[in-house]
């Protein structure tokens, strides 16, 4: 045991082997993926993306799917403070049974969603028989793709949401009502602005979430061009029709947008947790 | 003890609950229920004959199969991600975290079409795996693969800040002890994250059956050969088959379910023990 | 061949741009208690977990019985560590916990269960814990954790026991009891021990030797009594107990401090700034009337039978430390004017 080893780099053994592993496999299953996607993109000439990005049919499928994501998003903000608020601040008969509920859209299958959202807003359906007399129309027209995306983004306000509301200090609370405001003030002027961050991170997640949604929406859309299509339609439209090129080009504009969103939510934690710890 | 003054009033809380619980039942218990009633619109027998069609049985088959590759494949990533970032410091670590966590953000579609164009007839080594006589894509490694790439960084995610909280203190105690790497992994730190790593297969396999965009885009939808649990819902709906179609939707509800119950369990009786930071 | 158990030749250890320790040597002869004794930021623990194998140093070299250890792995060293957290196996009882060395040890080397389970016992029984071997940690008080996480150390029978800071995270009362503890333990078992602390109370009381470290570096090494009486540098002086420093021009190797001459031992004829150190106990009081240097009475407390007043002489602020009964017989009030005697006092250059 004795003699010139040399000194080895780290006293828990394993990793080297443990990198290899992750690294590898990281590589195989996302990062050589990923760049032959990238790859493909790079070898397209300028003509190439200018006819895809001038096709009407795929500017309308990215303002769908960027337009009704942000709406959606919104919707979800409000009514996720919403549902966070009641879950955490009161108290009634089945509320644990409620939060755990919350995380439906997040197990449940998109397919299984998108049929059963279809079921519910066609003509025929529950809530779609109770709005034809109204003239309103939900299943097949962008309305619906807007509801299925608040499908599938309710659970992330209200996730984030969830711990900073309940780690408030109530004394806050106490403090401005021993100053003379009211309720709907002390909410506006206090507790609004502490939760700023969540909100704005849980928004941009929900968003984020429903841009590249797929299963959920394809059943209620109808996917009529120019109407109800969403993007990740769109790509799966072109590579049907073999136009690799027109797909690739519309799955990077959105790769760089989830990126630039991932970038930005994790600025918005970042800053979220500075101010928790600055703040104290 | 509520006091008056900083809660709001009685009438408040009555409207605020009602409208949290009506916002929920709209978007959560409503579609639950759909899928059940058009599953059992035709009564209990045509209920069960749909889900004892061999096409049925096949889809049920390969859902299982695929899972039963990626999940225990994502296992042993996960823990070895886990190990080589918590139990070491390197350069370059928190790009590593960022780079698992890239699948979180790519549509699923795009996490199909990234494998098409590697893999596909046309793709980057689409000619050198027809010669050597692999099919990818249309075929069921293709779809094993696009799950693995959709499911990548749930249990990694999971066991991350859980091992990070734990320390390396066991695991040096272990050593003095006299353990070898292995055995310490075995004995110290796979009892210290067990829950939290069922935590993460639980959702890990949830989502790797439930997986629809990206495997859409890579089976071919042949049926009785590629066709998943989810894409047959997809293949019976298209064909107005609307028991059939939400009697396999219903199987995916009651995993979402089980999963949703198993995740609520967990997270009430271990919460110390499954991750300590759980971003959605 | 000496009979140092460990023997530290010019350690080094740098993190990042920090130098943890800096050329570092050292000894512990077979059978010590040896304490490592400094502020945060000293390198004791650095120095402690180099010894152990769970750091690795960047130069220099560690010998354990003789034999260099300075590249060999944790597991093979046969040395018993006590981390400052206990570092307890969350999920295994009290019991598994203590087996722990025993049954990783592979074939031949591991006894049979029927060894295990009596050692378990008679470590127990030892660390006074006998009844809890089914308990896990969760459920220990953070003095019986401690004395579960000793007994797992000293089941392998180790050649050395290294403890980091073994009774930082308890309260008082458990902390001294447990120091009397661990040094009736020491004397019975007569193992070689090697424990971090920043308590110098705990390290005179506890150790057979006191190692005093600053910055990466050994201030002094030396008996708890030699350490207290003749601190070798300015550092030790400061960190043990309180002492008066007092800034003094020096000439020659002497310097005058209202009207005392002090000689500076190890200074030969240099002249400069340096410091002159008295512990307030060697601050004599006198009455007005008697010989000795003129001061005034600023402030005193009263802490039990003890007193301790503050000075002020000339433009100097002076501790002192006197016995109640010293007090009421000089009758000092604040304000009172007294005459002071220096008994002993070292000078040092800068």
């Amino acid at each position: 045991m004795i003699g010139a080893r040399s000194i080895p780099n780290r006293v828990i053994p394993g990793f080297g082997l443990t990198l290899g592993i992750t690294l590898v496999y990281l590589s195989v299953v996302v990062l050589i993926p990923l760049a032959a996607l990238f790859l493909k993109a790079a070898g397209m000439t300028w003509a190439q993306w200018v006819a895809t990005f001038t096709d009407w049919r795929v500017i309308a499928s990215l303002k769908l799917s960027f337009g009704g994501s942000a709406i959606a998003a919104a919707l979800n903000a409000v009514f996720g403070l919403l549902v966070a608020w009641v879950l955490v601040r009161y108290d009634f008969p089945g509320r644990k049974l409620v939060d755990a509920m919350v995380d439906l859209p997040f197990a449940l299958p998109t397919a299984v969603a998108g049929i059963a959202l279809t079921a519910l807003y066609a003509p025929n359906g529950w809530i779609g028989e109770l709005l034809e007399p109204l003239g309103i129309k939900v299943a097949f027209t962008p309305v619906g793709v807007v509801v299925a995306m608040v499908f599938i983004g309710l659970p992330f306000v209200v996730r984030t949401v969830e711990p900073v509301l309940a780690d408030l200090d109530s004394e806050v609370e106490e403090a401005a009502a021993s100053l003379g405001a009211g309720r709907l003030q002390t909410f506006r002027r206090v507790i609004l602005p502490a939760l700023g961050p969540a909100l704005l991170t849980g928004f941009a997640l929900a968003f984020a979430r429903a841009v590249g949604e797929y299963g959920s929406i394809i059943f209620i859309a109808g996917n009529m061009p120019g109407v109800s299509e969403i993007a990740p339609l769109m790509i799966i439209t072109k590579l049907e029709q073999y136009d690799y090129l027109g797909a690739t080009a519309i799955a990077v504009v959105m790769l760089v947008a989830s990126f630039a969103l991932l970038l930005l939510i994790n600025a918005l934690q970042k800053w979220r947790h500075a101010r928790l710890r600055g703040a104290s | 003890m509520v006091r008056a003054n900083v809660t709001e009033a009685r009438w408040a809380r009555w409207l605020l609950t009602g409208l949290a619980l009506a916002f929920l039942t709209l978007f959560l218990a409503m579609p639950l229920l759909a899928v059940l009633t058009q599953a059992l619109t035709k009564g209990f027998d045509r209920y069960f004959a749909a889900l004892s069609e061999p096409l049925t049985i096949s889809a049920i088959q390969l859902t299982l199969l695929v899972a039963a590759i990626a999940v225990p494949l994502n296992v042993v990533f996960g823990l070895c991600a886990s190990w080589a970032i918590t139990k070491f410091d390197f350069p370059g670590k928190s790009l590593l975290i960022t780079l698992i966590d890239i699948p979180f953000s790519v549509s699923p579609v795009i996490s199909g079409l990234v494998y098409v164009l590697l893999f596909g007839l046309q793709g980057l080594l689409g000619e050198w795996m027809t010669e050597q006589g692999f099919r990818i894509i249309f075929a069921v490694p293709g779809i094993v693969l696009a799950t693995m790439f959709v499911t990548f960084p749930f249990v990694a995610r999971e066991l991350i800040p859980l091992m990070e909280e734990q320390g390396r203190d066991e695991e040096e105690a272990a050593l003095t002890l006299g353990a070898g790497g292995f055995r310490t992994f075995l004995l110290v730190t796979l009892p210290n994250v067990r829950w939290g790593l069922l935590y993460g297969v639980l959702l890990c396999n949830a989502r790797a059956m439930g997986e629809f965009g990206a495997v859409s885009v890579v089976s071919g939808h042949i049926r009785g050969l590629t066709n998943t649990m989810p894409l047959h819902v997809e293949i019976l709906y298209n064909e107005y088959d609307i028991v059939g179609a939400f009697a396999v939707a219903s199987l995916l509800a009651l995993l979402a379910l089980v999963t949703l119950g198993a995740k609520s369990l967990l997270e009430w009786r271990y919460r110390d023990e499954i991750a300590a930071n759980h971003r959605v | 061949m000496s009979g140092n158990m460990i023997e530290v030749q010019g350690l080094t250890k740098r993190f990042g741009g920090f130098t943890a320790l800096d050329d570092v040597s050292l000894s512990v002869p077979k059978g010590k208690l040896v304490a490592l004794l400094g502020p945060s930021g000293s390198g004791k623990t650095t120095l402690l977990r180099i010894l152990a194998g769970l750091e690795y140093p960047d130069g220099g070299r560690i010998l354990l019985d003789g034999v260099d250890a300075t590249t060999l792995a944790t597991r093979e060293r046969g040395v018993g560590f006590v981390f400052q957290h206990y570092a307890l196996f969350r999920h295994m009882t009290v019991a598994d916990n203590i087996a722990f060395g025993l049954k990783v040890r592979k074939g031949a080397r591991r006894p049979p269960k029927a060894v295990i389970a009596a050692k378990v016992d008679e470590l127990l029984r030892l660390v006074q814990l006998n009844g809890l071997a089914k308990r896990y940690p969760a459920q220990l008080s953070g003095g019986q954790r401690q004395r579960v996480a000793l007994a797992r150390a000293l089941a392998i029978e180790p050649r050395l026991l290294l403890l980091d800071e073994p009774f930082g995270a308890l309260d008082a009362q458990v902390r001294k009891d447990l120091r009397r503890w661990l040094r009736s333990l020491h004397e019975e078992m007569g193992l070689t021990g090697v424990f971090v602390t920043h308590d110098q109370e705990e390290a005179l009381e506890v150790a057979d030797e006191v190692v005093v470290m600053s910055n990466g570096r050994i201030e002094q090494v030396g008996t708890p009594t030699e350490i207290y009486d003749r601190p070798a540098t300015p550092f030790v002086y400061r960190f043990l107990g309180n002492v008066n420093a007092v800034p003094v021009q020096v000439r020659e190797g002497r310097a005058v401090l209202e009207g005392v001459e002090l000689v500076c031992e190890r200074c030969g004829n240099d002249s400069g700034p340096g410091t002159a150190f008295i512990r307030p106990h060697d601050v004599e009081l006198r009455q007005p009337e008697a010989d000795g240097v003129a001061g005034r009475v600023r402030h005193l407390t009263v802490l039990g039978p003890v007193v301790r007043a503050e000075l002020a002489v000339g433009a100097t602020t002076l501790e002192a430390e006197l016995t109640r009964e010293e007090h009421d017989r000089l009758g000092l009030n604040p304000g009172s004017a007294v005459k002071l005697g220096i008994r002993s006092a070292r000078l040092f250059l800068e």
